[in-house]
């Protein structure tokens, strides 16, 4: 195929963004890994098999506070869970792909894979796993070295205090939920699971804040009313990295 | 969490199965949802609020929780987070807790 280096590069020349936006990202995943409790080598196959970066994150931030696993499982899952709209979404924009492609390229599903592949299904080009895995696969490679070498540095930071890092994950919680605001409902969502949580974490107490306030957001955004021309199929990828 | 299980960390089973949810979400949605001719509103509603909804239950506990430093560094992020990009907006969050802490507060 004579076509399929210039799409490969293509999809390589689209990654290089992402990359850069989410290399120090990359990194402070490793390190705060090991500095939640993680090893080098545990930090490493999360970026590997699970390859969300938020959901990293959020793991992370429960792996240091004794919760059960599968309360670690559900959150992680929880905050995938726009996936299920991605990937509804581009289902239908891949059917040149063969079965084990499509399977293939739903690991590699992050935010920008998918806000660049509707990109490009959008100006009529046909999606091909030559252009997708050009691009996946710089950020992926490099997502996956990034949380070997933070782990490899967070390893050597004594205190941890002393420099905020201890920190950093509620401050890259809060402009997540930023990204988000452009999305019917964000306000009102966002105060009740903010109330919601506040309240579960002083009477309740940790874990359970985190499910009960997030219920709380969710049963709020079913109450609103649904907003007049919100396409129920436009599915609005936000900046996450990767 | 330091136990093992079948001579393998749980840490690792945990991870794993993270792994496998989240290839569940990206592979379902086109297996399961495009079944669908059209999503009901509310449950698209639903859908669309949860990762903000389960970030900020992150966020709000993390605010009022810790002292001073940690409160003021939210709020202050909160604000800028609004004007600048997220990568900036964490960088000024991060001199922001050191420089505060440092003072003292």
């Amino acid at each position: 195929m004579s076509r399929s280096r210039p799409e490969f590069l293509e999809g390589v020349r689209a990654s290089l963004p992402i990359v850069a936006a989410a290399a120090p990202f990359g990194m402070l995943f490793g390190a705060l890994a090991v500095d939640n409790g993680l090893t080098v080598g545990e930090a490493v196959l999360m970026s590997a098999i699970v390859f969300a970066g938020a959901s990293q994150m959020v793991g992370l931030e429960l792996f240091s506070s004794h919760v059960p696993p599968w309360i670690i499982v559900l959150s992680v899952f929880a905050v995938n869970f726009r996936h299920v709209l991605y990937s509804a979404a581009l289902g239908r924009r891949l059917g040149l792909m063969p079965g084990w492609q499509k399977g293939l390229a739903f690991f590699f599903l992050t935010d920008p894979q998918y806000a660049a592949s509707e990109a490009r299904a959008d100006r009529k080009i046909p999606l091909r796993l030559t252009w997708y895995m050009g691009m996946a696969l710089p950020i992926y490679v490099l997502w996956v070295l990034e949380a070997w070498i933070g782990a490899l540095f967070g390893s050597l930071i004594t205190d941890p205090a002393a420099f905020g890092i201890d920190f950093l994950l509620p401050i890259y919680f809060l402009g997540l939920v930023l990204g988000f605001r452009s999305r019917p409902g964000w306000l009102p969502v966002v105060i009740a699971s903010g109330l919601g949580s506040i309240a579960a974490f002083y009477t309740v107490g940790s874990p359970w804040h985190v499910s009960l306030g997030a219920l709380a957001g969710v049963i709020v955004a079913m109450l609103l009313p649904p907003q007049a021309g919100d396409e129920a199929h436009d599915v609005e990828p936000v900046e996450v990295t990767p | 969490m330091n136990g093992v299980f079948w001579g393998v960390p749980v840490n690792v089973w945990t991870i794993l199965a993270a792994a496998i949810v989240t290839y569940g979400a990206r592979a379902g949605g086109h297996l399961v949802l495009s079944r669908f001719k059209r999503i009901p509103p509310r449950i698209d509603a639903a859908l669309n609020a949860v990762p903000a909804a389960v970030l900020t239950t992150l966020v709000a506990p993390a605010a009022v929780s810790n002292g001073t430093a940690e409160a003021l560094t939210l709020a202050a992020c909160l604000i800028i987070g609004l004007r600048i990009p997220m990568m900036a907006m964490f960088a000024v969050g991060w001199a922001l807790i050191v420089a505060l802490r440092t003072a003292g507060l």
